[in-house]
């Protein structure tokens, strides 16, 4: 209880432990689907202090691991161009390209800006009408709203030198595509409470009609994480399959209204390329016809980009719970978060990145848990 | 990118007839479009996710959530702008 002896809730996490201890008779793998869930499980060593038999696989949920490796490149083309003020979040600029990435685009001259809101890219673009600002937006269901909001304030106020290269992510169809494959170890998942606390959680019922599968919406502290962690195993000790909500102080069934109203208006549902998993069907969202002035695939003609990730990454199978991080040959020698081959090892939100910084190369060998 | 932090409203006013607050978090302030949360006042405490209000929550629960957050030392990445208050 080493880590969370630093919590101020230990006393809790220590009778969550205990509880999950009680209940779990068989051996259960879950996971988390959000990042920032991975993050708070490595940093508290909850995952290794579970009793064994319960086993927590890392999921898909880290926007900057799974944007395919062609939007990369799309962005770095762009970037690269002359009159063009690329921006976007700061993570998005040391994931690597098929050649680079985007901090090199910048060192060679290209205007690549860091912002945290796409609200501070609209303000650059109406400042400083003689350039063309493309914001570079991924993310899952949590972002897309906020750079929805920035296209539209664009379309009202008729900006013509603001685009967007948009590579949105939906939780659900990965969930879907996760558990359809013949390889899939998964039998419950903390669902993400950002997400929920933007689309509500009418969604995942689908998922269990189909699936059968328990989903918990689950927060984002020590405590959160063990109790959506106790209720997973209680429902699968009882061979219930529902959706549950630990989350209740941010999610609501039907999630925020206005921020799903906005996310209509500007996007619709596509089919889109993951990184690491391939194309899903259904599982992104594309700017709508009404707003195709502000394509920036369009304006800069970039759809026929495409590219081969690298072989030596197993990224894929990491974001699909098959494999740990610490199993891969390039963890943590070849693979760095200085020196990143794939994407997971970019974010403080990838399992990779967050393995390391929690020294898990250190205490286990690979393939140990 | 993912991550969403509690911070508390300051002040707020309409910017091209957007709601906007000024939101503190620790030592800095940054803007927020508060669309998402067309209930939340001055003093009220919110998560904003990239610059947007996604929830109100109450006082206590945005100093844990904060405090969790600084100890993980991910806020100054999450906060990082080259752009603020052009």
């Amino acid at each position: 209880m080493k880590y969370l002896d630093e919590y101020r809730d230990g006393r809790i996490a220590r009778a969550l432990m205990a509880e999950i201890a009680r209940r779990a008779t068989r051996p259960w793998v879950l996971m988390e689907i959000c990042g920032g869930q991975t993050h708070t499980l490595m940093r508290f060593g909850i995952d290794e202090m579970l009793p064994p038999g319960v086993e927590m696989v890392h999921g898909p949920g880290c926007p900057v691991c799974v944007t395919p490796l062609e939007i990369i490149d799309k962005a770095i083309d762009i970037a690269s161009r002359p009159g063009v003020t690329l921006v976007s979040y700061g993570d998005m600029l040391r994931v690597p390209g098929s050649h680079q990435d985007l901090f090199q685009v910048k060192a060679n001259g290209g205007d690549v800006r860091i912002v945290y809101s796409p609200t501070e890219a609209l303000k650059f673009a109406r400042a400083n009408p003689g350039r063309q600002v493309v914001f570079f937006a991924v993310g899952f269901e949590t972002t897309a709203p906020a750079n929805a909001m920035a296209v539209w304030q664009a379309k009202r106020e008729g900006l013509k030198n603001f685009s967007m290269l948009a590579s949105h992510v939906l939780v659900p169809p990965a969930i879907r595509a996760l558990l359809s494959s013949p390889r899939n170890r998964v039998q419950g998942f903390i669902g993400p409470g950002h997400v929920c606390t933007v689309m509500g959680y009418r969604e995942y019922e689908e998922l269990i009609r189909e699936f059968r599968v328990p989903i918990v919406v689950g927060g984002f502290e020590p405590v959160d994480l063990l109790e959506a962690i106790l209720m997973l195993v209680v429902q699968l000790e009882e061979g219930r399959a529902e959706v549950e909500n630990q989350y209740v102080r941010s999610v609501t069934y039907e999630g925020n209204l206005p921020a799903q109203k906005v996310l209509a208006e500007v996007f619709e549902v596509c089919d889109r390329k993951w990184r690491g998993l391939g194309g899903i069907a259904e599982s992104g969202l594309a700017l709508r016809a009404e707003y195709a002035d502000f394509d920036a695939d369009r304006i800069f003609g970039t759809q026929g980009v495409t590219a081969e990730e690298p072989a030596e990454c197993i990224s894929a199978e990491v974001l699909q719970g098959w494999r740990k991080p610490t199993d891969c040959p390039a963890f943590a020698t070849r693979c760095t978060p200085e020196n990143p081959l794939g994407a997971p090892m970019v974010s403080s939100e990838g399992a990779c990145a967050a393995y390391y910084q929690y020294r898990r190369h250190l205490a286990t060998a690979p393939g140990g848990r | 990118m993912c991550l969403a932090i509690p911070g508390k409203i300051l002040t707020i006013e309409e910017q091209n007839n957007v709601r906007i607050g000024r939101v503190q978090f620790g030592g800095i302030t940054r803007e927020t479009c508060l669309d998402f949360c067309p209930e939340a006042e001055v003093g009220d405490y919110v998560i904003v996710h990239v610059g947007f209000a996604i929830s109100r929550v109450d006082r206590e629960e945005a100093e844990r959530s904060y405090a969790l957050l600084e100890s993980m030392g991910v806020l100054e990445a999450e906060l990082q702008s080259d752009l603020e208050d052009l």
